[in-house]
């Protein structure tokens, strides 16, 4: 009998890395673990159309491949350790899984914030579970509603609250400006602009010390004094890798699971990491390692760790150069959509409109050393489309070296 | 072999249009087109397609 792939985390990432190994001629047993008890589903309606209540919950969840109707899943279990060296996991039932292949897939969880105050009426979203509840508190009528750090989680989650008529929506970051980070200033300061004309109101420049209320929360404190009264918080301030139970294995899990440049962990080649919680060089840009919550992520990873993983398995060579994926994202907020390719945070600091202007549908081009390292569209469909027509000049670009 | 988009969920991302350009583009309007009963040659492409829509609309039925 042929060793086990043992796939930890059922979403995404671990649903699509399964169906790689399948293509990649892969035909030996697989098990997916997910401590979900769903089997994967779709996230980014969460805060999208499944909140706003315009798609069913049903709709979420993914048509896994027909290669892959013969995997094990093991839902509603969780891998709370590993032992590389003796290459198995052990489960929460206590259980021990024997492996010949390890697929990391176990993603992120919300960052909580810390302060003092009750923590009913605090949300956050990240499973269908934190959308069912947060849809049933944002439908209650007059609904104030309190949104903690203005990425672009919470800047989707405000727009949908205002579509579902919350009586107030706030926005409250630290940063003088939404998305500044991902974004830089231009675009940020347009994005605020156009929250503000459709109803978010904003409290820049502002950190939360507290949370008022007795059993639930009713109010929001904020670090210059104010108190922002609210019926539901949402907590919207990042998220934290889910990589506890690799724990004692020399891996460096400073920010997820750091990888080569084929996705391998900790050297070895059994062991690879994909979707969110890899943290990869990308051979397209810097060769820096981080990791990158895009959608488009978990499938670009898949593809290539499942390649390197069954190669490795089969006794084959993979024969593919260094990861080096074009980072696609995109955010629905309101009636406009934001589309970007390519890595435009490392070319924050020279920004170009290349289309259309800030106040309407625009497209910003984002330089390094002078070159073009990612677009941005903001607004309707005719910026998406501008956006997609430099895509191919991005793909074409030759690597930057650091 | 045979290709379903759900139109209702389709909202225009153009990502299946750059995973099977053979198989999928925009009308004069912007507007999602595809070919219904693409080449089996072209099974690799409309799978990957089919990954990457975000709204997950691509159905492969046959
Ligand atoms: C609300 C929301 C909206 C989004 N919107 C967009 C968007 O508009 N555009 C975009 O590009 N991206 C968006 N994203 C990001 C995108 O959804 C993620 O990048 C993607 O889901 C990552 O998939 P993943 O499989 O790597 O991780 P995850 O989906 O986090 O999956 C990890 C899985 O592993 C499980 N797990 C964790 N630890 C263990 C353990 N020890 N044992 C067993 N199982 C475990 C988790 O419960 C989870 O099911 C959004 C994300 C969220 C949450
Ligand atoms: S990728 Fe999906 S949503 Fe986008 S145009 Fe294609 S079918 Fe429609």
């Amino acid at each position: 009998m042929s060793a086990t792939v043992v796939v930890a985390g059922a979403s995404l990432a671990g649903l699509r890395a399964a169906e790689q190994l399948r293509a990649a001629g892969w035909e030996g047993p697989i098990t997916l673990v997910g401590d979900e008890p769903h089997m994967p589903y779709n996230r980014p309606p969460l805060s999208k159309e499944v909140l706003v209540g315009k798609a069913p919950f049903e709709s979420l969840a993914f048509r896994p491949r027909a290669g892959v109707a013969d995997v094990s899943w093991r839902l509603g279990t969780q891998v709370v350790a590993a032992d590389l060296e003796r290459r198995v996991v052990r489960l929460d039932s206590g259980e021990t899984l024997p492996y010949g292949g390890l697929v990391v897939a176990t993603g992120m969880r919300p960052r909580r914030l810390r302060c003092p105050g009750p923590l009913t009426g605090r949300h956050t979203v990240r499973t269908l579970d934190d959308a069912r509840g947060l849809r049933a508190a944002l439908t209650r009528p007059g609904a104030r509603v309190v949104v903690v750090g203005a990425g672009f989680i919470g800047c989707e989650v405000a727009a949908t609250a205002v579509a579902l008529g919350a009586a107030e929506v706030t926005v409250v970051d630290p940063l003088p400006l939404p998305m500044v980070g991902p974004l830089g200033e231009l675009l940020a300061t347009s994005l605020l602009k156009r929250h503000e004309q459709r109803g978010v109101r904003f409290a820049l420049g502002a950190g939360v010390t507290a949370f008022e209320g007795g059993d639930r929360v009713t109010g929001v404190v904020l670090s210059d004094g104010r108190v922002l009264p609210a019926d539901v918080v949402v907590e919207s301030v990042g998220s934290v890798a889910n990589t506890e139970w690799l724990d004692g294995n020399g891996l460096d899990l400073t920010d997820g699971v750091l990888t080569d440049a084929h996705l391998r962990a900790g050297g070895r080649p059994d062991v690879v990491a994909v979707g969110d919680v890899a943290r990869f060089p990308n051979a397209r840009y810097d060769r820096v390692p981080r990791r990158v919550e895009h959608w488009s992520i978990p499938t670009d990873t898949a593809k290539h760790a499942a390649r390197v993983l069954a190669a490795h398995l089969t006794g084959g060579d993979a024969g593919l150069g260094p990861f080096a994926p074009l980072p696609t994202f995109w955010s629905d907020q309101h009636d406009f959509r934001l589309q970007s390719f390519g890595a435009p945070a490392l070319g924050r600091d020279d920004v170009r409109v290349l289309d259309g202007d800030p106040d309407g549908d625009v497209l910003a081009g984002y330089h390094a050393d002078g070159r073009l390292v990612g677009v941005v569209a903001l607004g309707g469909p005719a910026a998406a489309t501008a956006a997609a027509r430099y895509r191919a000049q991005l793909l074409q670009q030759p690597a930057l070296t650091a | 072999m045979k290709v379903v988009v759900d139109m209702n969920q389709c909202q225009d991302h153009g990502q299946c249009v750059f995973a099977a350009p053979d198989v999928f583009r925009f009308d004069d309007d912007g507007h999602l087109a595809y070919v219904p009963d693409p080449d089996e040659s072209l099974r690799e492409q409309v799978e990957e397609a089919a990954d990457v829509c975000p709204l997950q609309a691509i159905r492969i039925e046959a």
